[in-house]
């Protein structure tokens, strides 16, 4: 079971990997996430999200980023090799309809779980564009992919390395004013979300983002997950990852996602090093 | 005040001669002291998370044993949820058969290793012993958890158990979803019949509360892994990382994947939070969380887990329930300086077991009553500093019986505090409902089912345990487990 079908290594830091899952990729939609647990009894437990499935193949596809120790132990992991335990498919999918225009923003790693949703979003009959953006040039990826998926594709750098020199706003607020979109789509690093959701605000464009806090079981049994939407407390692994971006309250997320940031960094700086993996290459 | 373990035993070796071929009256029995359980010392465990209750010695099970009258009537048995025959098992400990005393126990429980350790006795069977009742005295009542839990213990360590009968295949499958206590009974009784069996597990590891939320040093894990070993040597196949509902729903399971009845033993999961301001700072913990962390991810062994753990010196933790004792004594042990278990109403309220209120007091553990939270304060960090509280007083019982905390207006009062975890109760989990049509379910979530049967409202699919009662105990939901099985093999042998 959970056996490596397919590695590829797309950036420095992001690797793509197709599983075997059978009963996940046939049960799999847009937006879907998998928790796996790795690495003896004491492996943590993390989120990812499922970027794609092959329900006849009976595989799905992982892009991930080498972060922390959990992720950087995936990356180590070869065909043929198995991941321990994998569960899924988890969280509500998206609101996949005909919006009319729609705009996907994808930012770094965030690009890959956005895939599929410019793919449904087209099959539903939108017309979408995709803006995507990453630091710099090399950490790109699935630029290709989302040419042949979607009407427009729009690409930035923050170091202006290749396409525009611009955050992800840039675009996405000349898009809001120039002809409104019927829905926006987001899904990268907590604080470009955040920022990508203030910019439609003011047009009071429907906003869907997908949010990535700190997770333990994903089945709604211990609220590690939980954010404040409109007031409310919500637990992400099952009433999310998908909520109006317009209704979080992104301080609090980001301070949550905090929690343990100096544990995390001392388990960051002990992986480079247990691992032999040099700071920047995975 | 602590007496150790040696002395307990040497104690119980002079009683026990003098005892010795003595024809004893049911005063003289009564007379008898009961036998403390040993434990670790309470400076030496709150360092540590080995079990606490170290488990009578030969003496003192011995000993113990005689103080039980063996009445005609068997009052004890009517308050044991799962109707073991008490004073048999009990006659056999007290002659030294502890390999007869433990088939005699698993003729009606399944656990008896752990149940002999969670269960609330002093609630269930021993509430209604005559030797408690002659000393006007519950506590007096003969230890029959320690008794059993010692006669099980012996069994698992000396390799007295034996793998039940399992009849001839029935050609009939049957998908069990969950594999907490309801889920292990229920299994166990439909593979009996010569059922197959698959279970279904969420979790990375099977045994629900047993392993995520019931900590360490009250359960020990190895013990909960040998049950479910027993339950794999029977034939049943455990499936972890499969979450019914959403790897696959309960009625694919009937019409696709063919199994011809479904249990369904999901438990109490979703955890309560307060709805009170600031409860979602960095530092407020459900006890679920909590707990999950420390046991099953093992956030304890620090250096060893990948999963961390919240660095606190004071927590306060609201709630007076087991789990609540459970969150206070697990904290304590992974450094907190200082812990309160802050609870609405008084001492006499607490539904947590007099026991575990007692371990915790001994670990230091301190309590402030009549309090209830209003609000947390963070700093700018977003990081909890400290929680607002009122007092209380009791006013009225209410629904439950028990005196209504009444909040007293100006008492408010800030108190310091870095983390606060909620022990407040679970409510049922909500996802095989909402992935299930046909499934009725009360205003509290929890399944309708037929109370002779446990049967749901879906042909075919039977609940029981925590789904159906509410967050309850580990014996009440093996008794529903029980009961489910029954109505179910009855179900399976009248399909065509």
């Amino acid at each position: 079971m959970n056996k490596i079908l397919a590695k590829q290594r797309l950036s420095k830091e992001v690797f793509r990997m197709e599983i075997e899952a059978p009963e996940i990729a046939e049960a799999r939609k847009p937006g879907q996430f998998i928790i796996l647990q790795m690495g003896g009894e004491f492996g943590e437990r993390i989120p990812l999200t499922i970027a794609n499935a092959d329900p006849v193949k009976g595989s799905i596809t992982l892009i991930f980023q080498a972060v922390g120790e959990t992720t950087h132990r995936l990356a180590l992991l070869e065909i043929g090799d198995a991941i321990e335990n994998l569960l899924g498919p988890l969280g509500k999918p998206t609101d996949i309809k005909k919006y009319g225009k729609v705009v996907c923003v994808g930012g770094g790693i965030g690009v890959a779980p956005l895939f599929p949703i410019v793919e449904g979003m087209k099959k539903a009959g939108n017309e979408v564009t995709v803006i995507m953006g990453a630091r710099t040039k090399e950490l790109l990826i699935m630029e290709e992919e989302m040419r042949e998926t979607a009407d427009e594709v729009i690409v930035v750098t923050d170091d202006g390395t290749y396409g525009r020199k611009a955050l992800v706003t840039v675009p996405l607020k000349e898009i809001c004013e120039e002809d409104k979109p019927d829905c926006v789509v987001i899904i990268g690093p907590p604080v470009m979300m955040k920022f990508a959701a203030l910019t439609t605000k003011p047009y009071g464009i429907h906003t869907i983002v997908s949010l990535n806090t700190i997770m333990i079981d994903g089945t709604g049994m211990c609220g590690g997950c939980r954010v404040t939407i409109g007031g409310e407390t919500k637990f992400v692994c099952v009433d999310g990852p998908e909520f109006d971006g317009h209704l979080v309250d992104w301080d609090n997320m980001l301070l949550r996602l905090g929690t343990y940031k100096s544990e995390e960094a001392e388990a960051h700086h002990r992986c480079h090093i247990g691992l032999n993996i040099n700071e920047g290459e995975a | 005040m602590h007496i150790t373990k040696e002395t307990l035993d040497a104690q119980a070796k002079e009683l026990l001669e003098q005892l010795k071929d003595k024809t004893l009256s049911p005063r003289d029995r009564a007379q008898i002291p009961l036998q403390e359980m040993p434990s670790q010392a309470p400076e030496v465990r709150v360092c540590n998370m080995e079990e606490v209750a170290l488990g009578y010695t030969d003496n003192q099970v011995r000993v113990e044993a005689m103080r039980c009258l063996q009445c005609k009537n068997e009052p004890c048995i009517a308050g044991c949820p799962v109707s073991i025959n008490i004073p048999a098992f009990i006659a056999e400990a007290a002659k030294g058969n502890y390999g007869k005393s433990v088939e005699i126990i698993k003729e009606s429980s399944l656990l008896p290793s752990i149940c002999g350790r969670v269960c609330p006795q002093e609630a269930q069977c021993q509430k209604f012993c005559t030797v408690g009742k002659m000393h006007k005295d519950v506590e007096q009542s003969v230890s029959i958890g320690r008794i059993e839990r010692y006669v099980a213990d012996y069994a698992r360590e000396h390799d007295l158990e034996k793998v039940p009968h399992i009849k001839s295949d029935s050609g009939r499958k049957v998908a069990v979803v969950g594999s907490g206590p309801a889920s292990i009974s229920a299994a166990a009784d439909l593979r009996r019949e010569g059922h197959s069996v698959v279970m279904f597990e969420a979790l990375h590891k099977a045994g629900g509360v047993l392993v995520y939320g019931i900590p360490e040093f009250r359960l020990p894990k190895k013990i909960v892994e040998h049950e479910l070993q027993n339950l794999k040597d029977m034939g049943v196949e455990i499936r972890p990382n499969y979450l019914v509902g959403k790897t696959r729903k309960i009625t694919d399971l009937m019409e696709r994947d063919g199994f011809d009845a479904v249990f369904v033993g999901s438990g109490a999961g979703l955890p309560k939070f307060l709805g009170i301001e600031g409860e979602n700072y960095v530092g407020v913990f459900s006890a679920n969380e909590y707990l999950t962390r420390s046991n099953l991810m093992k956030a304890y062994a620090v250096g060893k887990s990948r999963t961390p753990l919240y660095q606190s010196k004071k927590v306060a933790v609201f709630g007076g329930g087991n789990v609540a004792m459970d969150a206070a004594r697990t904290a304590k042990r992974l450094g907190a300086e200082e812990v309160v278990v802050v609870y609405r109403r008084t001492e006499l309220e607490m539904p947590a077991r007099r026991e575990e209120v007692n371990h915790a007091k001994e670990e230091g553990i301190k309590f402030l009553f009549l309090h209830s939270p209003l609000k947390i304060t963070a700093d700018e960090k977003g990081r909890v500093n400290g929680v607002e509280l009122i007092t209380c007083e009791l006013g009225e019982p209410d629904a439950s019986g028990r005196r209504r905390p009444v909040e007293i207006p100006g008492s408010e009062k800030i108190f310091d505090f870095d983390t606060a975890i909620i022990a407040i109760g679970n409510d049922s989990n909500p996802l095989i409902k909402a992935t299930t049509d046909g499934i009725e379910v009360n205003r509290r979530g929890n399944f309708i089912v037929n109370e002779e049967t446990c049967e749901t409202t879906l042909r075919g699919v039977y609940a029981g345990g925590d789904i159906v009662l509410g967050a309850a105990t580990v014996i009440l939901a093996m008794g529903q487990g029980r009961k489910a099985a029954k109505a179910m093999n009855a179900y399976l042998e009248d399909l065509a």
